[in-house]
């Protein structure tokens, strides 16, 4: 049994924290912005969406077929390609891969899959020291904090914490916030233990079934340190990830960075086939529930993700709240669809964090419906009677007096100051939490069916009052 | 021709001067207004919950009420969209087809069936923040979005209000953000409704427009709540009074 | 890995595929992918050059007169000069680094490329241009010799190059590395190549690889 994640509480502390939110806010609506321009730039931008929500949901609907094109390929390529049904087999392919060759120290690059399966603990407890390489990860590693946003995990960090998180570690200067310094900082640590690793590991932002290809796309290079530089190479790959072929690869290479961070594409986009010369080459691919989520017929299209974030970036909630606040390893408009399959109860709450505005749907350049499919959450939780009982009591009794059009009529005439009937109706929480952070609406004197009976219900036909 | 005007509860308890400005416009519009007296409510709260099969009930009631009506007029576009697109938790039927195919949102009703090209009553000498809900947006159609960045841009509550002489519309940051009602979200959700209205009203501040205007009054009332606790003097009024005629 | 752990690799597979099979929604058609070329002529050169500003490359469009000359005023601490080309000697070859983390200590390296891609100003690198393949990460700054003629228009066409069903490692590399990790305004450099510099270059005319086979 794994605890409740009550999102809004965090949310509310975060938001009280007004430096960081308003940090926050700003910087991620500057990347929505940013997406907003790169779109405008490409007129087929909406086909090319639609072509993307195709191919995957083709490549979805045939994925066995797909896997096993894709794992022979590789394997004629001279990779080992191996199986995981869980994180915790994941996580034991790995460990055995550096154990027999006797490794301590692994490099590795952002993956999102890694942080789902807790890789990194995993193998500390074994002894093995695992280094992330990109910015982001790292200073979270330093800092001892989950990634908060998928692309830029420490977006939610000022300039002024990572200097912070960098002079407790590294000794550098605290009181020099420039992100050129600081990279400088990152780059000189980093650097010596890639040449030193023996082993690397990356995630694949996507596997091309036809050429047995994986794919990383990076802004620093890291992945391709972290590959090339060490004999030993591991990639982790989630299932979905794959893509048919290189033809399809184009449409979401030219959709990913534009919708991560409106550049057209990051500066390296690297294919791995075959091993490094004198070096070895492993893919793992994943499963950890992928195979199920593919039979829920209102929710399988999830798992078109590209891991872009758009949705993260315009959603007005997730700017407002910080990605730590959702407890989970992904956030946001999809860490909303995607987490309840991990665990139904610890994030049976995340649906309801959500005003169902629809902005991330028509971000995303797969064509996720995740808005619809948050609100399709929202009734799962309900009949999983993983919703409150305080609640569903007020519904319970906000259906009674809504269908009895006598009843309702006696419940809104009766309605107070202090909002104690109708507003239950729609509202189930204690009715001080409105008035915490804004004034209350005044009931009229007189409702709108008082209202009309007076004046026109006897006069049908009658012309308006002047 | 016959509309049956519907009433949102909230508007029927905390804003029936929105109802009253409806009702009047749609009358001073030539048209034969009935109002179905036993209505209630569309069933979003309870839907919007989860609570599907809590929500039947009063689905049913509103099937009852409105069926025999061939345009059913609400000033709300979160109700009509829930009427439209989210009405499930009674099992298909003609009549339930009818009155999902039969609402229409206030603004959509006057500019795409009346196609109303002039208010000669109406005149309003103020500077205006025109706030569309999202359902209106997004879940309606009523206005082109932000997101989709090669679609015409284009906006039927503006152009309804740009027929009204004296009107002066304010461009404020991000026009389209949510407000952060969300229903129940806003009560469940506070700080951060709160803090996503406090924002948009602090854009709108920016402007210097002296009213906010909109065609959901559930915006409204979570950004007048807002506003008054910032202590702005803004004032808000639903796009069907100031259509109707009001000066202020 | 040990017998045992082949076959329970062989059952694992087995169990994944066939969930998935199970689970899997009803066939959707795998759509045509279009080119997307623009309907009016697109200067290529002049895009590709725009488009690589924008992610803070820089494009010398005509080959230094004295190239050595040329790398000296615009990178005069450099000791160590990694030629992978016959253009330029330099004062070490990528084989040089048998050990591949050794490469760190180049300061230049400069490498040909045979294709660019105009929209969004990126050149095609692998294992047979490199020949080490981390001279191109652990060197402090890069030079990429580029025949004008090789640059193709947009990513659709890009991945018609045979590299990407060829070479062991393909990398489309757009820029100097950088992060926008921190405060999501990017900075350079972050992990790799501190600067990148494009020379439009056009093949000598003995080249053996001729265009018809990058096209």
């Amino acid at each position: 049994m794994s605890d409740l994640i009550d999102q809004a509480r965090a949310a509310a502390a975060f938001i009280s924290d007004q430096t960081h939110e308003q940090h926050l806010d700003r910087l991620l609506w500057m990347m929505r912005t940013r997406r907003d321009e790169a779109a405008r730039r490409v007129p087929e931008w909406e086909q090319l969406r639609d072509l993307a929500s195709a191919i995957k949901e083709h490549t979805l609907s045939n994925l066995a077929h797909y896997l096993e094109m894709f794992e022979s390929r590789a394997m004629a390529n001279g990779v080992t390609v191996h199986w995981a049904v869980d994180a915790h087999a994941h996580n034991q392919i790995v460990y055995e891969i550096l154990s027999e060759r006797k490794v301590d120290l692994l490099v590795k690059s952002k993956s999102m899959l890694t942080e789902e399966c807790e890789t990194r603990s995993f193998l500390a407890n074994r002894s093995i020291r695992v280094v992330e390489t990109d910015l982001g990860e790292r200073i979270q590693q330093l800092d001892d904090e989950p990634p908060s946003h998928i692309v830029g995990p420490s977006w939610h960090k000022t300039e002024q914490d990572v200097a912070n998180v960098f002079a407790r570690a590294y000794g550098s200067d605290k009181n020099n916030t420039d992100p050129v310094y600081l990279a400088g900082v990152m780059r000189r640590n980093t650097r010596p233990l890639i040449e030193e690793a023996r082993a690397g590991m990356t995630g694949a932002n996507f596997a091309v079934a036809e050429t047995g290809a994986i794919v990383t796309v990076t802004n620093e290079g890291n992945a391709d340190l972290s590959a090339n530089t060490p004999e030993v190479r591991i990639c982790s790959v989630g299932i979905e990830k794959i893509v048919p072929n290189n033809e399809h690869l184009a449409v979401f290479i030219r959709l990913l960075t534009r919708s991560a961070t409106g550049n057209a594409i990051t500066q390296y986009t690297s294919h791995f086939r075959e091993p490094r010369e004198g070096g070895e080459m492993h893919i793992i691919l994943v499963d950890n529930g992928r195979s199920q989520r593919l039979g829920m017929e209102k929710f399988w299209s999830s798992l078109k993700c590209i891991r872009c974030a758009a949705c993260m970036n315009t959603c007005p909630v997730y700017r407002r709240s910080g990605g730590l606040s959702y407890g989970s390893t992904y956030m946001g408009p999809i860490g909303i669809i995607m987490m309840p399959t991990f665990d139904v109860r610890r994030y049976s709450e995340l649906p309801f964090s959500s005003t169902l505005n629809g902005s991330c749907t028509n971000v995303c350049p797969v064509k996720i419906d995740i808005h619809e499919q948050i609100y399709a959450w929202r009734e799962v939780m309900e009949e999983k009677h993983q919703i409150q009982l305080v609640k569903k009591e007020a519904m319970i009794v906000a259906s009674k007096v809504l269908s009895n059009p006598t009843l309702y009529r006696i419940a809104a005439r009766a309605a107070e100051p202090s909002l104690n009937i109708l507003p239950r109706i729609a509202i189930y929480n204690r009715l001080n939490a409105w008035g915490r952070h804004r004034d209350i609406p005044q009931p009229a004197r007189e409702i709108f069916h008082d209202w009309y009976q007076k004046n026109r219900s006897s006069a049908v036909g009658k012309e308006a009052e002047q | 021709m016959q509309v049956a005007l519907m009433i949102p509860c909230y508007i029927d308890v905390f804003y029936p001067e929105v109802g009253i400005a409806t009702l009047e416009l749609l009358e001073k519009l030539k048209v034969d207004v009935a109002y179905p007296f036993d209505q209630t409510c569309c069933g979003q709260p309870m839907a919007n919950s989860g609570c599907f099969e809590e929500s039947r009930a009063t689905e049913e009631l509103f099937i009852k009420n409105f069926s025999d009506f061939e345009y059913i007029v609400t000033p709300s576009g979160s109700c009509t969209h829930h009427v439209r697109h989210k009405f499930t938790a009674v099992p298909d039927s003609p009549e339930r087809r009818k009155v999902s195919a039969s609402v229409y949102d206030l603004v959509e009703f006057l500019h795409d069936i009346l196609k109303v090209s002039a208010f000669p009553w109406a005149r309003f000498e103020h500077k205006v923040a025109l706030h569309t809900s999202c359902s209106a947006i997004r879940g309606l159609g009523l206005a082109s979005m932000s997101e989709r960045v090669h679609d015409p841009k284009f906006s039927k509550p503006q152009n309804l209000l740009e027929q009204v002489p004296g009107i002066q519309f304010a461009n404020f940051e991000r026009p389209d953000e949510c407000c952060g009602f969300g229903g129940s979200f806003s009560v469940t959700e506070e700080a951060v409704a709160a803090e996503m209205g406090y924002d948009k009203v602090g854009f709108i501040q920016n402007t210097g427009a002296e009213y906010v205007v909109s065609s959901d009054m559930s915006c409204l009332m979570h950004l007048e709540g807002c506003a008054k606790r910032l202590g702005t003097g803004l004032k808000f009024l639903h796009i069907a009074e100031i259509l109707n005629g009001a000066t202020q | 890995m040990s017998v045992d752990h082949a076959i329970m690799q062989m059952a694992i597979r087995t169990s994944i595929l066939k969930n998935v099979r199970d689970n899997q929604p009803s066939l959707r058609e795998l759509p045509e992918v279009p080119k997307f070329h623009s309907e009016k002529p697109v200067d290529l050169k002049a895009l590709f050059i725009a488009s690589l500003k924008e992610l803070a490359g820089e494009v010398v469009t005509e080959p230094p007169a004295d190239f050595d000359k040329f790398l000296k005023d615009r990178f005069p601490d450099a000791k160590t000069i990694c030629s992978a080309v016959p253009e330029y000697a330099g004062n070490s070859r990528p084989e040089d680094f048998t050990r591949w983390s050794d490469a760190s200590r180049i300061d230049v390296t400069i490498v040909r490329s045979p294709m660019g891609v105009a929209e969004t100003g990126s050149v095609l690198l692998s294992e047979e241009e490199f020949r080490v393949n981390t001279i191109g990460f652990l060197a402090h700054d890069i030079v990429i010799l580029l025949d004008p003629a090789d640059i193709v228009e947009n990513i659709h066409d890009a991945y018609s190059h045979p590299h990407f069903e060829q070479k062991a490692y393909s990398l489309l590399m757009t820029g100097p590395s950088g992060s926008a990790d921190i405060g999501g305004i990017t900075v350079h450099p972050a992990q790799g190549v501190m600067t990148l510099t494009v020379i439009f270059w056009p093949r000598a005319k003995t080249d053996v690889r001729s265009q018809s086979e990058t096209a």
